[in-house]
């Protein structure tokens, strides 16, 4: 029996059991289909779907999956690999602080352990109010005016335990 | 007695470092101030001027020339405006810096690649037109792809990103390598802390950086480009968006660039938080899709880059000192610099300092110049006790190494790297054993995974670090990091690994004290 003939096609059948809503999904599914067809789509898709639900969720792993003509092992293999992708829904906001050298030169060691304190949480962790989501970050770009935290996207500069209890009482108002 | 002006134009950083203390404040501030009195008022959201301690740093544009005010808040406005800021006849007022271009941290400098950064509007292609912009691509279109080449190799430019490649030996290849299509790929995964050239140049005059790509499509026969960036950078993704949406609009971007057969398209794509993705060969598998794994080389990405295709990559700095460099002559950008460190390096001046910043300067300026005539010492007052030179991989340099040139070779001298330009300042409160052990984690955290003495051995030596501080027969662990490092050093895939062993060994044989007892009880004073 030659090799062809021992071949079978194995047909590729669509993920139905996702248990994303169905807003969820539409975005995810709007994100392939705007961004899946370029060159190296899956890190574009990845920032459209966390840009848009604020995460990636586990669900929307077999949708991208299967747009991408890519494995879920691809797909969750890249997921993990970047800290900056959620895999669970954050808090309404998500605040990054800066724990690299020129941070730590101006205090952002201790910043860093009153942070901790403040919000009650470690690092990965949200809020048991669920306002924010606490994530390390490997430099900002801020490094004459450290510590820095960045908030939704928002750089603050100089920060201190004053200054962050601040920001962090804002971030807190429902 | 001073008038009011009729109208005011007024430049207020657009930069994130300004933005990060305060100045989209002080714009709407001048907004609101000015609409109060009837003021007509032009606000132009210019990038940093670099002199980050006085941020945000306004302008007023007056008869005279362009006067400068700092760090100016919000409350301060009213005061600026009564004071009659920008008129022949204005009152002294307590942030009155004088003329922007006369500030000594300024003046000292030399800017070839920052040239237009502070003083051009970077969302506008006319006023980057007016300053000379594109002249370097009008004169690269004039030349062949060899001649273009010819004249980066002559220019001496190296690559900026920290590893110091001859650019043009890069690009020569890539002209000379079969295959199509090539890329031009921007390394804008700024990752280095003590590092924000890119970013600054980004924001402040992102056409240079355009025209800079378009020439190395030219030299090297490439047809489609590819900004990575790093997401940490957000206003630096909308001023390159803006900058490429208005250069293809114009036609500097596109097909039949400057009416030449070039064509040439570009686009940002972002980054996802890994460090080791401003490793280039991690960087292209990133740009392709898949975890940034660092790939064996040979083949070099020149030969077999994105895709598989020859590729040109290169960081921001490298590629935005390009057009100066076909503007005005090879020779021209040589003649600065020391040795085989040839133009100019964006030092960037970090940490704990007290006047922190962009200094562009030739190389071959000492360490400690730099730290005190520029720095003018420490932010606390304190002592300078160390200073980690080219990012989380460079050495910590005691103050005996301070005389060392800010130049490639005179680092790899005292084994360390000028990396990509970013100086660290600590005071004498830091504890070296635990720089030392957060270098270690960094590595762990941020390793690819790819090779075992990055990947395991970052975790060994946090441990390794431990059992040393605690005293736990310190001969033996002291044994085991420096054989450890050794394994790092010769054995890891990149330059993670590999140079991780830096910081790492420095704080051990300039501080041995540190690892002997904690730093803390021995802080004096």
């Amino acid at each position: 029996m030659t090799t062809q003939a021992l071949r079978r096609v194995i047909p590729i059948i669509a993920e139905q059991s996702s248990a994303l809503d169905a807003a969820g999904r539409a975005e995810v599914e709007e994100a392939c289909r705007r961004l899946g067809a370029q060159p190296g789509a899956l890190l574009p898709v990845l920032h459209a779907v966390q840009d848009r639900l604020g995460f990636v969720p586990p669900d929307a792993v077999p949708i991208i999956a299967h747009a991408l003509n890519l494995s879920r092992a691809e797909v969750h293999g890249v997921i993990s690999f970047y800290h900056y992708f959620l895999t669970a829904k954050p808090g309404r906001h998500v605040l990054h602080l800066c724990r690299a050298e020129a941070c730590q030169a101006v205090g952002a060691v201790a910043l860093e352990a009153h942070a901790k304190h403040l919000l009650g949480i470690d690092y990965h962790g949200t809020t048991a109010d669920g306002a924010l989501t606490f994530e390390p970050v490997y430099c900002l770009g801020n490094c004459a005016l450290g510590p820095s935290v960045m908030i939704d996207g928002r750089m603050y500069g100089r920060v201190n335990a004053a200054r962050l209890d601040a920001l962090v009482a804002d971030a807190r108002k429902p | 007695m001073n008038t009011l002006p009729g109208r005011l134009r007024v430049f207020v950083p657009g930069d994130a470092a300004a933005k990060a203390v305060g100045a989209d404040a002080v714009a709407a501030a001048f907004m609101a101030e000015a609409a109060a009195r009837r003021i007509e008022i032009e606000i132009v959201r210019n990038g940093s001027r670099g002199l980050l301690w006085l941020e945000p740093l306004v302008e007023i544009d007056a008869a005279i020339g362009r006067i400068a005010y700092g760090p100016v808040e919000p409350g301060d406005v009213p005061g600026l405006i009564d004071a009659g800021a920008g008129t022949p006849h204005a009152l002294p007022h307590r942030l009155h810096l004088g003329p922007t271009e006369d500030i000594p941290y300024l003046k000292n400098q030399e800017r070839l690649t920052f040239a237009r950064v502070g003083i051009t509007d970077p969302s506008s292609l006319a006023d980057y037109l007016e300053h000379g912009g594109y002249r370097g691509l009008q004169a690269a279109l004039q030349m062949s792809p060899a001649a273009v080449v010819e004249s980066v190799t002559t220019s001496g430019l190296r690559g900026r990103g920290g590893a110091a490649f001859p650019a043009g030996i890069k690009w020569k290849t890539v002209l000379g390598a079969p295959g199509s299509p090539k890329y031009v790929v921007c390394n804008a995964d700024e990752g280095d802390s003590g590092t924000f050239s890119d970013r600054m140049l980004m924001e402040g005059d992102p056409f240079v950086l355009l025209e800079g790509m378009a020439i190395a499509a030219h030299a090297t026969g490439a047809t489609r480009g590819y900004i990575y960036l790093r997401w940490e950078y957000p206003e630096a993704h909308r001023a390159l968006n803006a900058a490429i949406a208005a250069a293809y609009a114009k036609g500097y971007l596109g097909e039949r660039i400057l009416g030449s057969s070039l064509r040439f398209d570009l686009e940002v794509r972002l980054g996802g938080g890994a460090y080791i993705c401003g490793e280039e060969t991690s960087l292209l598998e990133s740009l392709e899709g898949k975890r940034g794994q660092v790939r064996f080389k040979p083949p070099l990405p020149a030969l077999a880059g994105l895709f598989g295709k020859p590729t040109v990559i290169n960081n921001v700095i490298t590629l935005a000192s390009v057009p100066v460099i076909l503007e005005r002559g090879a020779d021209h950008y040589r003649e600065f610099g020391v040795g085989r460190s040839r133009g100019t390096l964006p030092l960037q001046l970090t940490g704990n300092i007290r006047r922190g910043g962009l200094v562009e300067k030739a190389f071959g300026l000492t360490l400690r110049e730099l730290l005190y005539d520029f720095g003018g010492g420490s932010l606390s007052g304190r002592p300078i006790r160390a200073v980690q030179v080219g990012g989380p991989l460079g050495a910590y340099l005691p103050e005996s190494q301070f005389d060392t040139k800010l130049d490639y070779e005179a680092f790899a001298d005292i084994k360390g790297m000028l990396g990509h330009g970013g100086i660290v300042v600590f005071d004498d409160t830091v504890d070296l054993a635990a720089q030392a052990r957060y270098a270690m984690e960094f590595c762990a955290i941020e390793s690819c995974g790819k090779c075992t003495p990055c990947r395991i051995g970052s975790t060994r030596g946090v441990e390794v670090i431990d059992r040393l501080r605690a005293g736990q027969q310190p001969d033996r662990q002291e044994a085991l990091l420096r054989d450890l490092c050794e394994t790092m050093t010769y054995g890891s895939l990149c330059a993670l690994g590999g140079l991780t062993p830096y910081p790492v060994l420095s704080a051990l044989n300039h501080f041995p004290e540190d690892f002997v007892s904690p730093r803390a009880a021995r802080i004096p004073g």
